[in-house]
């Protein structure tokens, strides 16, 4: 399907279209929904006055203060590690290369351990993660490089530095005092309870300048995954695409393990079932963004509530729903 | 009497050309001092022993290579120094080795061929749309056009990847090895294509392992052993017994193909074959 309008025209895919508007409906509803229930019920047409700071003073602090924050860092965060995994599956050709498994995201933990450990606050806590990716990312890059960096070699090499760090992180905690141990541990399986706007707003910054970043790329990645020879005989340099996809999904996947803790599976899982949805060839950024927003909110609101009044973390949903429905999707796509 | 090559490098009627190439990877030097030019509207066949050079010598003029000494000019410019889209807009490559993207239909594959004259705001304009219409059209893949690329044929594979490469639309077309596994009558059927392509006046350069095909295709033939173009010109003047022997290493006999009439290599029988020939008579 083409738009044209003059001498400008966008290609879509009629399928791509809808899945994104179908998701961004269920990301409404889940919201609203997340907004709504819990412990004091808003009713939903309260919702907007409470935003709006025309609400009950309980409602307004309920909602804008304490549930809101909760809402959008899990969304921010969903599409931050949703894009994350569509770049690096896209650069190593391999779903196995998202930042979960090539250890960018066991990096950020042992960033966030160690300060933990050190007796950080929640933003040098939130540093310290972002820091151990970056990091564990220059490691895993500098490892794999044999004239230019070869897919298999980095999924290879990035499982190879996991390990390490997987075992580095629990050799910390055994050295660790208990509480420390304790709050280390929560942070480990990630969790989005307790996030303010204070979490919301840096990862919200760090979306705006980095999603763009991804756009201006998008394009050329998809044809680097034809091969570099192929891509360049189009006019496109993939030594120069992939260091700035690299360095956008360093980052996000950083910036979202700073904000929510290494909340497991949403990276490898939203670009393998957008993809699946909007049947298009290789991942799309566009849809695992949307993706990884909609895993991380639904499974953050089933968390709340499905044992309530114990509260589960995130992370521990994320792996049980994710992991079905990826597993039901790859049953029916053997048939 | 020049040679094809060197006229058109005398005549300036050579849109790509390479002057005192080294090339190398790594430490590992493969060419040194080499000169080319491809005539235009040529059929050019780049042919040698394997290992000699022949693909690296096409990965360098498709500026996929930089050369360590010299420089490879396209139009009269280096041809690094140009913007790399504006080069894709006049040189095509068919590479080897292209991995086929997860899932993709034939009409999406060939309309990747037209990125470098897309833009951000301008993805699919109408002249888009014609010449991928006219590349599968050319390649006789438009009623697959709805398929996975990952479950079509070899033949029908590489046809798809031509496409491509054709929907590109550039005036001059490099090929390296475009017949490599494919069965014979599919090479027959890719070649054919090229020359369909060059009789609509593209310059087309292949790299090609099979003598007798390029003499058949071959406008201008450039034979390379160890690093060196060894002979270039027309197949019909250069290809002789002694050429095939010092290049190949392989004592032959030349008649002329009975349907093109170009050069034709016949390798000589082995004494123990000859004498289990003649028993058998």
């Amino acid at each position: 399907m083409t738009v044209r309008v003059g001498p400008w025209s966008v290609r879509l895919a009629p399928r791509a279209l809808l899945t994104c508007a179908a998701l961004l409906a269920v990301l409404c509803v889940v919201s609203v929904a997340a907004l709504s229930t819990g412990e004091f019920t808003v009713p939903v047409p309260d919702i907007a006055h409470a935003v709006f700071g025309q609400g009950t003073p309980v409602a307004e602090l309920i909602v804008s203060r304490l549930r809101a924050p909760r809402v959008v860092t899990g969304l921010l965060v969903g599409a931050a590690f949703g894009v994350s995994g569509a770049i690096f599956q896209s650069l190593t050709r391999n779903p196995l290369g998202s930042p979960d498994f090539i250890g960018f995201t066991a990096g950020a933990s042992a960033g966030g351990i160690v300060a933990v450990v050190a007796g950080g606050t929640a933003a040098q806590i939130a540093g310290g993660a972002l820091a151990g990716c970056v990091v564990t990312a220059l490691l895993v890059y500098a490892l794999a490089f044999r004239r230019g960096v070869q897919g298999y070699r980095l999924v290879l090499v990035g499982i190879g530095v996991n390990a390490l760090l997987v075992a580095a992180n629990s050799y910390l905690l055994t050295r660790a005092n208990i509480n420390d141990a304790a709050t280390a541990g929560a942070w480990l399986t990630g969790s989005l309870s307790g996030r303010g706007w204070d979490h919301a707003i840096p990862v919200a910054l760090a979306l705006a300048v980095l999603l763009p970043m991804c756009a201006a790329v998008a394009r050329p990645m998809r044809m680097i995954e034809m091969g570099d020879d192929a891509a360049r005989a189009m006019g496109i340099r993939g030594e120069a695409v992939r260091a700035v996809a690299i360095t956008a999904g360093v980052l996000l996947s950083g910036v979202a393990t700073a904000a929510a803790g290494p909340v497991v599976f949403v990276a490898l899982a939203a670009p393998q079932l957008a993809r699946r949805l909007t049947r298009s060839p290789g991942v799309t950024l566009g849809a695992s963004a949307l993706m990884g927003a909609v895993l991380l909110t639904a499974a953050d609101l089933a968390a709340q509530r499905l044992l309530a009044p114990t509260q589960l973390p995130v992370g521990v949903l994320t792996a049980a729903i994710g992991g079905t429905y990826l597993a039901l999707l790859l049953r029916k796509d053997r048939r | 009497m020049a040679s094809a090559g060197r006229l058109a490098r005398l005549t300036g009627s050579a849109r790509l050309s390479g002057s005192d190439l080294t090339l190398a990877y790594d430490r590992r030097v493969v060419a040194t001092g080499l000169d080319v030019a491809i005539p235009d509207a040529s059929f050019t066949v780049i042919i040698g022993p394997n290992a000699c050079g022949k693909s690296t010598l096409l990965r360098a003029l498709a500026r996929m290579l930089k050369p360590r000494t010299g420089a490879v000019h396209l139009d009269g410019s280096v041809i690094t120094s140009l913007p790399s889209k504006e080069v894709a807009r006049r040189l095509g490559l068919l590479p080897q080795g292209s991995i086929v993207p997860d899932g993709i239909t034939v009409a999406d594959l060939v309309a990747r061929g037209r990125y470098p004259h897309q833009r951000l705001m301008r993805q699919w304009s109408k002249a888009d749309e014609a010449a991928v219409a006219e590349a599968m059209r050319a390649t006789d893949v438009t009623e697959l056009a709805d398929r996975i690329v990952d479950e079509l044929s070899g033949g029908q594979r590489q046809r798809v990847w031509l496409a491509m490469a054709l929907a590109q639309e550039t005036p001059i077309l490099l090929l390296d090895e475009p017949t490599t596994f494919l069965d014979i009558s599919h090479q027959i059927e890719v070649l054919d294509l090229c020359a369909d392509l060059h009789e609509a006046g593209r310059t087309m350069v292949a790299v090609l392992h099979d003598l007798n095909q390029a003499c058949r295709y071959a406008t201008h033939l450039i034979v390379m052993r160890d690093g060196e173009i060894v002979a270039e010109g027309d197949p019909a003047e250069i290809v002789t017994p002694d050429l095939v022997r010092s290049v190949f290493d392989l004592r032959c006999e030349i008649i002329p193909d009975p349907q093109s009439g170009t050069p034709l290599v016949v390798p000589m029988l082995a004494n123990r074959t000859r004498r289990r020939v003649a028993t058998s008579a």
